[in-house]
């Protein structure tokens, strides 16, 4: 080993410690505590069992001793990723016309828009979450105005539904969504716009064929820099759903808190660990091939 | 054949208004290689940018074989532009970048595909097909925009200043190769350039701009011989002006009396009133001669050596400024002179063009 190498392991030095410490130490402990029985107060008692495991996806039914799928584990499965996805779609419809017209203004105002898009995603999380809840709670202001305007007799029921979350969560991450598509955007070469007009390609034909093409890698990026915190999401289905509308990050504190089952609360993180780890294998994949191609 | 009537351009508007374009008509003939020339911001590509329909005329109209192209957009319109940057499309291969235009008209694939081939043979790019734009050089990608705006046969083909950023040696090679596929094509084609030469080369007929406005039309020898006014005669080859009077007219010819005294002729057209006027000279045009002999008479301030020529600077004795002379380098030329020599300046039997200021 010689100087250069030895100074650059130096460097290399405090991340490795933090990243070992501060992340591979917990998710050990989370780990092993997946194997453990639960203690009677929470906490664990040291004894072997895959019982958690079996948990997150079946049930055994408690009198007939009838062998199930966990029914509720599931539904929360399924409503995490259908309304992860979601938001990443919502989040794609409204972004990428955003950073488009972001990307093609003056150089100098771009900074300016960019701000304001980043200025609420720097306030805090939980005051614009009841921010959301203000606005379509059935006294809120939207239902306010639709009685007002006649255009409804009675408030509709918009808190605590899904579309609450998908609206609440695309709401809180749509900047992850806008960043990454207007660094594509702005590199993109506008000329080449021209070039298929001049082709016989209509607008939307440029949109499809040159536009899109050209910054999906921005797109793709935003899209798991969306889905991946929607799917652990805890804040925003706390408020926003009231209890009813539970997502992953829910059933996992409960787990931890009032059904003071630890083990259990363990495999499901490592559940949500692993779709994470998938989605980033299925992203890596189409940037990578993506990279492959254009050299 | 594309018929341009006063056609006005003005960007912005209020104090920050640029006319760009001012009452420009001219009439582009099929099958003709026709040249925008101009210097920087005179209006060239504004008005090429007018026909492919990037942007719209404030005034007057632009009519392809008789159809009022105003309101169509660049879609719409038979016309394809090869691009100053060539704009090729990075994430598609030279074959899939030729039959773009071909597949957005919704031709069947094997004929865009025989198209495409046939493209790419003529712009002899052929064993090129499968690449990627990024992987090419400069001179390849120019061809692969060429071939790319000629595959669905546009009516006319544009040209925005598309040998600018290639080296002498292969612009050289591309001028001659954009001549030979004009005429193996027969589609019309407009070109803009600020390269007097290389418009004197490639062009059957050439309109000189300057700030917003066309100076004068016509065929390569026209434009070079007899210059309109004294921006055509500067901006197109080297001229030496001279203030004369004119005293006489019969045709073509007009009989200057010169500062010095001596009667020239030289060509006039329009207006032969006597009074004072502009010869144009150009330098090839006008010889070294002893002082005696001369029609103008100075002092040689510099010889410079080019090559093929070699350039007099003549400080005249009979009015302010440089006359410049030029020789070719022949074994057989004449006597060597030197710095500081006084020396005379014979006219030819025409001396040059005469302009009205």
């Amino acid at each position: 080993m010689d100087a250069t190498t030895r100074s650059r392991a130096l460097l290399l030095a405090p991340a490795l410690f933090i990243l070992t410490v501060a992340a591979s130490g917990p998710l050990l402990i989370v780990f092993v505590y997946s194997f453990l029985t639960p203690g009677d107060y929470g906490g664990v008692v040291w004894d072997f069992s895959t019982q958690a495991w079996f948990n997150v996806i079946a049930e055994r039914d408690f009198f007939t001793e009838e062998l199930g799928w966990a029914d509720a584990h599931l539904a929360v499965f399924w409503r995490s990723i259908k309304l992860s996805l979601l938001t990443a779609l919502l989040s794609f419809l409204v972004g990428f016309p955003t950073a488009y017209f972001i990307a093609t203004r003056p150089r100098r105002s771009r900074d300016m828009w960019m701000l304001l898009i980043m200025i609420p995603f720097w306030t805090n999380l939980l005051i614009r979450t009841f921010a959301i809840m203000e606005l379509i709670r059935n006294e809120g202001t939207i239902n306010t105005v639709l009685i007002a305007m006649g255009l409804v007799t009675a408030p509709v029921q918009m808190l605590y539904t899904e579309f609450s979350l998908l609206v609440g969560m695309t709401y809180v991450y749509l900047p992850l969504m806008i960043l990454p598509i207007y660094a594509s955007m702005e590199r993109f070469d506008f000329r080449l716009v021209e070039a298929g007009y001049d082709l016989y390609a209509s607008r939307w034909q440029v949109l499809r064929r040159i536009i899109f093409p050209l910054v999906k890698p921005g797109v793709i990026a935003g899209s798991i820099l969306v889905f991946v915190p929607c799917l652990g999401a805890y804040v925003t289905p706390r408020v926003l759903g009231g209890g009813k509308q539970i997502m992953l990050g829910n059933l996992i504190e409960l787990q931890f808190g009032q059904l003071r089952n630890w083990p259990l609360g363990a495999a499901l993180s490592l559940t949500l660990l692993v779709i994470v780890m998938v989605a980033l294998l299925i992203y890596v994949r189409a940037a990578g091939g993506e990279e492959a191609r254009h050299g | 054949m594309i018929d341009i009537r006063e056609v006005t351009k003005v960007f912005g508007a209020g104090s920050d208004a640029f006319r760009a374009l001012d009452r420009v008509s001219v009439t582009i003939r099929q099958n003709e290689f026709f040249t925008l020339l101009g210097p920087s911001g005179c209006g060239k590509t504004t008005l090429l940018r007018m026909i492919a329909g990037f942007e719209g005329p404030t005034e007057g109209t632009i009519l392809l074989d008789g159809d009022d192209l105003a309101g169509k957009p660049p879609y719409e319109r038979p016309v394809n532009t090869v691009f100053q940057s060539y704009a090729l499309f990075p994430h598609m291969s030279v074959a899939e970048n030729v039959g773009f235009g071909l597949r957005m008209l919704g031709r069947p694939k094997d004929e865009i595909a025989a198209t495409v081939r046939e493209m790419l043979a003529l712009v002899r790019m052929s064993e090129l097909a499968e690449r990627q734009t990024a992987q090419i050089s400069g001179g390849q990608q120019q061809r692969v925009a060429l071939a790319r705006a000629l595959a669905p046969r546009p009516k006319v083909l544009l040209l925005d200043e598309p040998l600018s950023a290639l080296d002498f040696k292969l612009r050289k090679e591309m001028q001659l190769e954009l001549k030979r596929l004009q005429n193996e094509t027969g589609i019309t084609f407009v070109f803009v350039t600020h390269d007097q030469e290389e418009a004197l080369t490639m062009s059957d007929r050439i309109a000189v701009m300057n700030a917003g406005r066309i100076r004068q039309i016509g065929v390569p020898r026209e434009i070079y011989d007899h210059p309109a006014d004294r921006f055509v005669a500067d901006f197109i080859g080297d001229t030496n002006f001279l203030s004369a009077e004119l005293t006489a007219r019969t045709g073509d010819t007009a009989t200057l009396r010169l500062p010095s005294g001596r009667t020239v002729e030289a060509r006039a057209q329009g207006d032969g009133t006597p009074g004072k006027v502009t010869l144009a000279v150009r330098p090839e045009h006008a010889e070294l001669a002893p002082p005696e002999e001369g029609a103008l008479t100075g002092t040689l301030t510099e010889v410079v050596y080019s090559g093929t020529d070699t350039h007099y600077h003549v400080a005249l004795d009979q009015e302010a400024g440089l006359f410049v002379l030029r020789r070719q380098n022949r074994p057989d030329a004449g006597p060597a002179h030197q710095r500081g020599d006084r020396v005379g300046i014979r006219l030819g039997a025409v001396a040059g063009q005469v302009l009205r200021d």
